[in-house]
């Protein structure tokens, strides 16, 4: 089976909102930004006799400004803009590297932010850089424009809760108050490019005088249905100096806040133990 | 301009010629290019954007054409690797591969080529573990990547001596290292 083109019905938008009465006069149709997910399905035959609303030529959706509070990336902005961008190689370097470790080259010159939120896959790689950043997700509808927590936007594997009728129009990653002591990004897959991840990780820690944890952020990706941020780790650490013990602690806590199961590409027992190693490793003592 | 669009031609500028397409809006790229403008270089491997033998190269920037569909190339300029060679005079990238040995049953070299020439082209270092990493999106089965990445050195080497007496941009000759490409 293939696509065929034919079948397929092609609604362009121009601006936002010609996007959004599109989206109301077409319900069923699917909308798509740089498509690298939707086009595989879309090969394989899955999607044909389908509508698609192709939002890539919303241009208000594609900037990515700095703001005196942090960073606007339109929904549309790309893994390779935002990989490139120099307040984000400078002021979020993790989100700058999990741009970097999507799909290829190829595929971070078409793929984007809103695309990758949209698509809600357990295993987005840029997901566990944005939730240590407490982004925010910036939603268009008919009744105006709201904003929700990032990582309070995923209902399931492949959902969002992003209503029928809504759109993802940018992501706002606010900048932290103060540079991170530690900061680690880790994806591992089968091999660099293109793999899908088994686990992927991004921490930030600040430690206060003495040693003592400030403020440690960590979030897991491909761990459990949605991204995951490490609350019960996260809480305990608070306040603690950084012992074995209490790095111990920590790695074991680790598992309250995920649920990692078995499939084709790795176990949940090895996530799991992988998981708790970048842990401890981002934890230990240097 | 929101529209319903249907068989409407759509205009893309390939290999520097405006070209009109007149069909289905959602026909791939790649199909596009193979079947109706004839430019065959482009190659169909996974149809899932893995392995990279479909590259052309998009306003400049590698994308696999299996994954975009026609309409979002739509006033956009798209190369594939028919813009490398000038007449019978392949490009200084094209004649490094010949020296190299660096394409062997050939299926992957049109869209290795293009993620080459973007990265010379972009002003990217002889670093090969950078030129690895770059074009890790195209899979090779036959050569083992060396013959190729030595290609690629050669070529930005070459091209950095160049670029002291030349300024004109095309395959043929170098742009001048911005310390872009990464």
């Amino acid at each position: 089976m293939r696509g065929i083109p034919a079948s397929m019905k092609v609604f362009k938008a121009g601006s936002p909102a010609q996007a959004l009465k599109l989206l109301a006069d077409h319900p069923l149709a699917v909308p798509i930004a740089g498509g690298t997910d939707f086009m595989v399905a879309w090969n394989m035959g899955l999607l044909n006799e389908k509508s698609v609303l192709d939002l890539s030529g919303i241009r208000e959706w594609t900037r990515v400004e700095e703001t005196p509070s942090g960073l606007r990336a339109g929904a549309l902005a790309t893994h390779a803009e935002l990989r490139d961008h120099p307040v984000v190689r400078r002021r979020f370097p993790l989100l700058a590297q999990a741009c970097a470790s999507v799909g290829s080259v190829q595929i971070q010159n078409r793929g984007t932010i809103g695309g990758n939120i949209a698509n809600a896959s357990p295993a987005g790689d840029t997901f566990p850089a944005l939730a240590v950043y407490d982004a925010r997700v910036s939603v268009a509808g008919r009744d105006g424009m709201r904003s929700i927590p990032f990582v309070d936007s995923f209902a399931g594997v492949k959902k969002t809760i992003l209503g029928q009728a809504e759109l993802i129009s940018a992501v706002d990653i606010p900048f932290p108050s103060a540079k991170p002591d530690r900061q680690v990004f880790r994806k591992v897959g089968t091999r660099t490019s293109q793999a899908i991840s088994k686990t992927v990780a991004a921490g930030l820690l600040w430690l206060g005088k003495g040693g003592i944890v400030k403020e440690m952020r960590f979030s897991l990706g491909s761990m459990a249905p949605t991204v995951r941020r490490l609350r019960a780790a996260e809480g305990y650490l608070a306040g603690r100096r950084l012992t074995p013990d209490v790095v111990d602690t920590a790695a074991q806590l680790l598992a309250k806040d995920v649920s990692p199961i078995d499939d084709f590409r790795s176990t949940a027992e090895y996530r799991l133990e992988v998981s708790r190693n970048i842990l401890r490793s981002f934890l230990a003592p240097n | 301009m929101a529209r319903e669009a249907c068989d409407k031609a759509l205009v893309i500028t390939v290999n520097g010629r405006r070209r009109a397409y007149k069909g289905p809006p959602f026909k791939r790229l790649l199909d596009v290019l193979r079947e109706d403008f004839g430019l065959t270089g482009a190659k169909e491997g996974c149809g899932e954007g893995e392995c990279g033998a479909c590259t052309v190269l998009l306003d400049h920037a590698p994308v696999a054409s299996c994954l975009v569909p026609a309409s979002q190339a739509e006033g956009r300029r798209v190369d594939t690797v028919e813009s490398l060679a000038r007449s019978k005079a392949l490009s200084p990238l094209q004649k490094s591969f010949m020296e190299e040995a660096a394409s062997q049953c050939g299926i992957c070299t049109p869209g290795i080529l293009l993620t080459a020439w973007s990265w010379v082209k972009s002003g990217g270092s002889a670093d090969p573990q950078a030129i690895r990493e770059y074009l890790s999106g195209n899979l090779c089965r036959c050569t083992g990547y060396q013959s190729i990445v030595d290609a690629v050195v050669k070529t930005v080497r070459r091209s950095k001596k160049e670029s002291l007496i030349r300024r004109q941009v095309s395959p043929h000759d170098y742009l001048p290292p911005r310390g872009g490409g990464k």
